[in-house]
């Protein structure tokens, strides 16, 4: 034991442990704050902008609980992700799937054609896109957004599943095609049931892209029993103004889920931030 | 940020498809079973590939080819596209006296990103490499900000510097100094925001470097330490030079970020005070898109667009000598 937290001290300076702690700070107090804040007064803000509020009476939380937005917002941005989810996850699988186990003429041009999604940042087109999307009758809509999306993230999921499939092993495809089974059963029954790391982190990955998506529903939401939840706090903060307590107590409890979900997902998360992008 | 999470596999992937299609063409496979795979592939074919093209080219490349087109046209959106003007809207996009202003910010994100980000990141990620369960928890709080949407991470930092009720304020009265409205204010505006941006981001290049130093086979380290070199030499010398493939992943990440920062911004400072604080992309949603100019829109989009082409052009030839050194 000694030994053990005396070789742990060693790797990590008391220089490194102080610059971790401040950095630590910066990080939390943020959270801190505004999780706090919601229970104070707004004369409290200033001058007990640290300690714990007068009285812990969460008069706005239940308000905010209570009123129409927070969970319609919510529920509108849960539905586009899953939405999200769940399409991209299918197509870019198959399509993957295509592409890494299936030889036919023009497959590494396909691929390469779809990796063109990854040189360029999904703001570029947004304007035209917005102008299709009205001609296509898709403005207003969540199916629309989540049309969208499924498009954007289509580059980024074939490439993840692809690298995944590439690494299956070659025989179990070929053992099923001598068994005169069709691609489609082997996708369906063979590849897809051994993916199921990999469809969990795509799914993670572009479910909080999605979660937390502001310029699309930005542009093509109006109606206000349709927005997402950046909108509707963007929205909220608008209508408040500096009323920072009602803001803060209303930032509190919609990033609330976002924490919980990101502690449970987290590795996943990881693995498709840093999964492929560094090799040794 | 799905968007800035992609780019960096284009090359290593290509290279690695050339490396699997070498690999399976094996000469023992006769004509008669190819023969056979191909009609039975067919129909595979036909389901499998057909959503993500058509979904892809429609709403993804379309976009960027008619954003070319609308470039040279003077439209409002509406009507028939009629009025061809050449380059005047690209001309009007670079002589346009807030585009400079866009472009400068974003450059000063690069930089800032490079010199503060980037190193507080390596820092942190060379004590955090190791595994225990404290390092744990502060790598875990180190990333939370990174998973924030970044209306929540912004409207938070909003609070944090508001000039009434905010905390910066607040610290200011305690030590005595009266601090500024700091987003209202022009000089102080781009510091306050890339102060967040820091608080936002440094924790996903921390990971990607914990990544990279995870993966250097321990026994290098355990050699170099039995010969007795420091523990700074082996991170100056050893730990470096070999995560430097994830050292210009993160570089790349904080480069096209940068180009395409928006929902940070809005609502921070929402381009202000007076313009000041605009980036490339909120340049073109308060110009662009909020006035339905689909022509001067278009101009920025193709400039930004030959931005990341350039950045990325020039990526892959960095991260190609990276890889053969």
């Amino acid at each position: 034991m000694a030994l053990a937290s005396r070789k742990r001290q060693s790797i990590i300076s008391p220089t490194q442990w102080v610059t971790l702690l401040v950095v630590a700070a910066f990080v939390i107090v943020p959270f801190y704050t505004t999780a706090l804040g919601g229970f104070k007064e707004i004369g409290e803000l200033r001058v007990n902008p640290f300690g714990f509020p007068a009285s812990w009476d969460p008069v706005r939380f239940v308000e905010i609980l209570g009123g129409p937005r927070y969970f319609s917002s919510l529920w509108n941005s849960f539905l586009i992700a899953a939405g999200t989810v769940v399409l991209t996850t299918l197509v870019a699988s198959m399509t993957a799937f295509a592409l890494a186990h299936i030889k036919f003429f023009g497959s590494k041009f396909i691929l390469g054609y779809l990796m063109l999604g990854l040189l360029f940042p999904s703001a570029t087109g947004i304007l035209p896109l917005f102008i299709k999307m009205r001609d296509l009758g898709m403005l207003d809509s969540h199916w629309g957004i989540i049309i969208v999306q499924v498009a954007f993230s289509v580059s980024f999921s074939v490439l993840l599943f692809h690298n995944f499939f590439k690494e299956l092993p070659k025989e179990l495809i070929d053992a099923a095609r001598m068994d005169n089974c069709g691609y489609i059963k082997i996708y369906w029954y063979v590849t897809l049931p051994l993916s199921l790391p990999i469809i969990a982190t795509v799914g993670v990955f572009n479910f909080v892209g999605s979660w937390n998506s502001f310029l699309l529903p930005l542009i093509v939401l109006n109606s206000e029993a349709k927005y997402t939840w950046p909108l509707g706090i963007m929205q909220f903060q608008g209508q408040y103004g500096s009323d920072w307590p009602r803001i803060l107590a209303f930032l509190t409890l919609s990033i609330l889920p976002a924490i919980g979900f990101f502690l449970l997902a987290q590795r996943y998360i990881i693995s498709g931030l840093t999964g492929g992008a560094v090799k040794g | 940020m799905p968007a800035s999470g992609r780019a960096s596999k284009v090359g290593e992937d290509q290279y690695m498809a050339s490396v699997a299609t070498g690999a399976d063409i094996t000469t023992s496979v006769g004509t008669r079973r190819r023969r056979y795979m191909d009609r039975k592939s067919l129909p595979a074919l036909l389901l499998f590939l057909p959503p993500a093209l058509i979904l892809f080219t429609l709403f993804v490349v379309l976009p960027m080819v008619d954003a070319a087109t609308f470039s040279f046209f003077d439209w409002n959106g509406y009507g028939p596209i009629t009025d061809f003007v050449g380059f005047e809207n690209y001309a009007d996009v670079l002589t346009h006296r807030h585009f400079g202003t866009a472009v400068r910010n974003s450059l000063i994100v690069v930089a800032v990103s490079l010199v503060v980000q980037l190193p507080l990141a390596m820092w942190c990620a060379i004590a955090l490499a190791e595994r225990a369960v404290h390092i744990n928890v502060l790598r875990t709080l180190f990333f939370l900000p990174f998973m924030l949407a970044e209306v929540a991470a912004g409207l938070i930092w909003n609070f944090v510097y508001d000039g009434n009720y905010g905390l910066l304020p607040a610290i200011g009265g305690a030590i005595g100094v009266e601090m500024p409205f700091v987003l209202g204010d022009k000089i102080w505006v781009i510091p306050a925001i890339m102060l967040v941006i820091t608080w936002k981001y440094f924790g996903f290049h921390m990971m990607i470097f914990i990544a990279g130093l995870q993966s250097i086979p321990s026994e290098v380290i355990e050699a170099a330490r039995l010969d007795g070199v420091k523990k700074w030499q082996i991170v100056r010398h050893i730990k470096i030079p070999m995560i430097r493939s994830a050292i210009v992943i993160s570089v790349f990440f904080a480069i096209t970020g940068a180009l395409q920062l928006f929902d940070l911004i809005i609502p921070l400072s929402n381009g202000g005070p007076s313009h000041s604080s605009h980036t490339i992309v909120t340049f073109l949603y308060q110009f662009g898109i909020l006035r339905m100019k689909l022509g001067f829109g278009g101009a920025i989009s193709v400039i930004l667009f030959i931005a990341c082409v350039v950045v990325a052009l020039a990526y892959r030839r960095i991260l190609f000598r990276v890889e053969q050194n």
